[in-house]
């Protein structure tokens, strides 16, 4: 009995120091839910989601504190990929902030208009935007995310929005037409 | 004798090759304007190297890049450079893309060639003087040469195959190209062989085109390549594949996720081994191509060598033009793996190797749905990728992307063995397609917004350090200040220097006022 006890007290106790001991070693730095949501995420950084980035807007859906459906760029193929994720219900997009671009869009200076006051290129989040003060200034198309931060700044209006342009490589093949899609029209 | 293997599946289809091979292979006319797409092959694109308004000469590079996949476009022939616009191409989706439009002025004037002493060349020289002169693989891949042999030198050949097996329905411009120029193939695949060095050559060819075998036998015979044995192999389609074919030759199979390189075997199609010879004891770049012009539709079917950028229509007419219905239905490619064309004005390009001119009513109008499947597993046992094509439709009708991959779409080699069979006339391979063309549309998307991340998070970090060094520098400047304060309480309390040089003028003045 009594060597019982003290065999299970001591095992007990082992076990809890290995356990302490690797939750301190093994201790995960931030929150590994967040990472995975962010990952989801296309990016942007456009602020739509009201959050004031992608990874804001990660952090507020794994505290429980935003929907999974705030998300324009990444639209229903985002929706889809969190519920996947988070084991939740899948949502529409909120069209309150936004609608959803198949193609996304692309700003593009008016260098004839710009007067190179360099506030576009404070706004760029991702720093996509070249130029100095009074020089002229451009979008560097490949890193452009289409968020539109940009645009508020700009004293002159010279940024455009275009769709950017689709090659023959974006082409898809388009997938046949579903048969139950056609009953359930008809 | 070699011992052949089998790969899984595969179908024996009605080959529909004899009306296009009565006439020979047939030169084309040129035609008034050349169409070339700055893209022709699979890889990076193509900046154009020409201005509007300038004239070109015949193997004047007019297209090219410096990036590693990737390969030059020649002026086909003498003319003046019109425009450099958007033009329909041949392409599944039926799109425009950039093309150079050549005025062609009949001259048919080159520049000077200037071929090498190819006996003093190395290896790695010739692979340089291939990719000079644009060649990409002309079975229908259309990958360039010189990036794949370079690949396959540093990998290390055991095996060369060289594929004539043509095992699509309707196309013969491979056929042709043995019967009537077996010699150029022998010689280019002499030089893959002295490339890539491999212990064994085999020259593949269905044993449905005998007077091919024969051309290519009496031509290996009058240039005789060491260790190089010319295989006939069973007519089932898709024989000609590449891993099919190392499969049925070797009885290896090329892993998941790698190329037949990486076993030792390298491929390479006889049209391209053509094309090399011209390109090293001619120095002519890749400027044409055998093309097969055939059909239900067309009056006179047949092959011909056509120089590249060829409008369609042009051929159609050489081929006596449509027979039944006045337009017909264009596909590049053959019954098998062919796509339908947007119009007859579409040129030809590097990976055109033939266009089917069909009536309407031939081609099987697609009601627009089809009926569900039945399970009969018919798919699965004609499969030469050994797939499971049922599993792989129902994850890609219901758009589970990911689970498709699990069942390796991507080993599909989209041969349409599939659809043949499937009872219930299930487009398959256009579920495979799509399914395809959206999991690498989101791996683009996906790796732009990867980028985006970092970008973002990168200049997160630079804003903190900029504030944080703002902050240390203001802090450091009030020290510096408050020090000073402190200083001047400490000493002795000095004089304001204005009083003192106000003291001094008063003093002067008074002197003066006394003096």
């Amino acid at each position: 009995m009594f060597v019982a006890i003290l065999t299970i007290s001591l095992m007990a106790g082992v076990f809890g120091l290995v356990l302490g001991y690797a939750a301190i070693r093994f201790k995960v730095e931030g929150n590994p839910i967040v990472d995975q949501i962010d990952a989801l995420l296309p990016q942007t950084q456009c602020g739509q989601c009201t959050y004031a980035g992608c990874r804001p807007y990660a952090e507020a859906i794994a505290n429980g504190e935003a929907p999974i459906n705030q998300c324009p760029p990444g639209g229903q193929a985002t929706i889809v990929a969190l519920s996947n994720l988070l084991d939740t219900e899948v949502l529409d997009l909120n069209a309150e902030l936004g609608e959803h671009l198949e193609i996304p869009l692309l700003a593009v200076i008016d260098e004839q208009i710009c007067i190179g006051c360099t506030l576009c290129i404070q706004a760029c989040p991702v720093d996509a935007i070249l130029g100095a003060a009074k020089q002229m200034h451009t979008v560097i198309a490949d890193e452009c995310t289409g968020c539109k931060l940009c645009l508020p700044p700009c004293p002159v209006d010279c940024i455009d929005m275009v769709p950017t342009e689709q090659s023959i490589d974006d082409w898809k093949w388009p997938a046949p037409l579903d048969p139950l899609e056609l009953v359930q029209d008809a | 004798m070699l011992k052949l293997h089998h790969f899984h599946g595969g179908l024996r289809l009605d080959g529909h090759k004899a009306k296009s091979l009565q006439r020979g292979l047939l030169q084309a006319t040129l035609p008034e304007r050349l169409f070339l797409p700055l893209r022709q092959h699979i890889g990076d694109h193509n900046k154009p190297r020409v201005e509007i308004g300038e004239r070109v000469l015949k193997g004047q590079v007019i297209a090219s890049d410096s990036a590693l996949i990737c390969a030059a476009v020649h002026a086909p022939t003498s003319g003046t450079i019109r425009a450099i616009e958007n033009y329909p191409v041949a392409h599944p989706s039926g799109k425009i893309d950039t093309c150079i439009v050549i005025d062609v002025d009949g001259d048919d004037q080159g520049v000077e060639p200037n071929p090498a002493d190819l006996e003093s060349l190395a290896p790695i020289e010739l692979i340089e003087l291939i990719c000079r002169a644009g060649i990409v693989g002309l079975g229908g891949a259309v990958f360039p040469t010189s990036p794949k042999l370079s690949r396959g030198k540093v990998q290390g050949i055991d095996t060369l195959i060289i594929n004539g097996v043509e095992c699509e329905p309707y196309i013969t411009c491979d056929d042709i190209l043995m019967r009537f120029n077996a010699a150029e193939v022998i010689r280019g695949s002499g030089y893959l062989q002295r490339i890539l060095a491999p212990r064994t050559t085999y020259i593949a060819i269905e044993d449905n085109k005998p007077e091919a075998i024969a051309a290519m036998a009496k031509a290996l015979a009058e240039h005789p390549l060491p260790d190089t044995e010319i295989i006939p192999i069973p007519t089932i389609y898709p024989s000609g594949g590449e891993k099919q074919l190392v499969q049925i030759l070797t009885g290896k199979e090329v892993p998941h996720g790698q190329l037949a390189f990486d076993i030792g075997i390298f491929c390479q199609n006889v049209g391209t081994c053509a094309a090399i010879t011209r390109a090293l004891e001619m120095d002519e770049p890749l400027i044409s191509r055998v093309v097969t012009i055939t059909g239900d539709n067309i009056a006179h079917p047949g092959n011909w060598e056509a120089r590249l950028g060829t409008p369609i229509n042009h051929l159609i007419e050489l081929a006596g033009g449509y027979q039944h219905e006045a337009s017909g239905h264009l596909v590049m490619g053959g019954s098998m793996m062919g796509f339908a064309l947007s119009g007859s004005d579409v040129p030809i390009v590097k990976a055109s190797n033939c266009i089917m001119v069909m009536r309407e009513e031939t081609i099987p109008k697609s009601p627009g749905y089809h009926d569900e499947c039945i399970r009969c597993s018919k798919c699965a046992e004609v499969c030469p990728a050994q797939l499971l094509p049922q599993q792989l439709y129902w994850h890609a009708r219901a758009k589970a992307y990911e689970r498709t991959r699990e069942f390796h779409l991507f080993d599909c080699i989209e041969c349409g063995c599939c659809s043949t069979v499937c009872p219930s006339r299930i487009p398959l391979v256009q579920y495979y397609r799509a399914a395809k063309s959206e999991i690498r549309a989101t791996r683009k998307a996906q790796f732009k917004s990867d980028r985006a991340r970092l970008r973002f998070e990168f200049r997160e970090k630079r804003l903190l350090l900029k504030k944080q060094q703002d902050e240390e520098r203001r802090r450091l400047k009030r020290e510096a200040l408050q020090k000073k304060k402190a200083g001047a309480g400490n000493g002795k309390p000095q004089a304001d220097p204005v009083q003192a040089a106000l003291d001094r003028v008063k003093a002067r003045k008074k002197l003066a006022q006394e003096d």
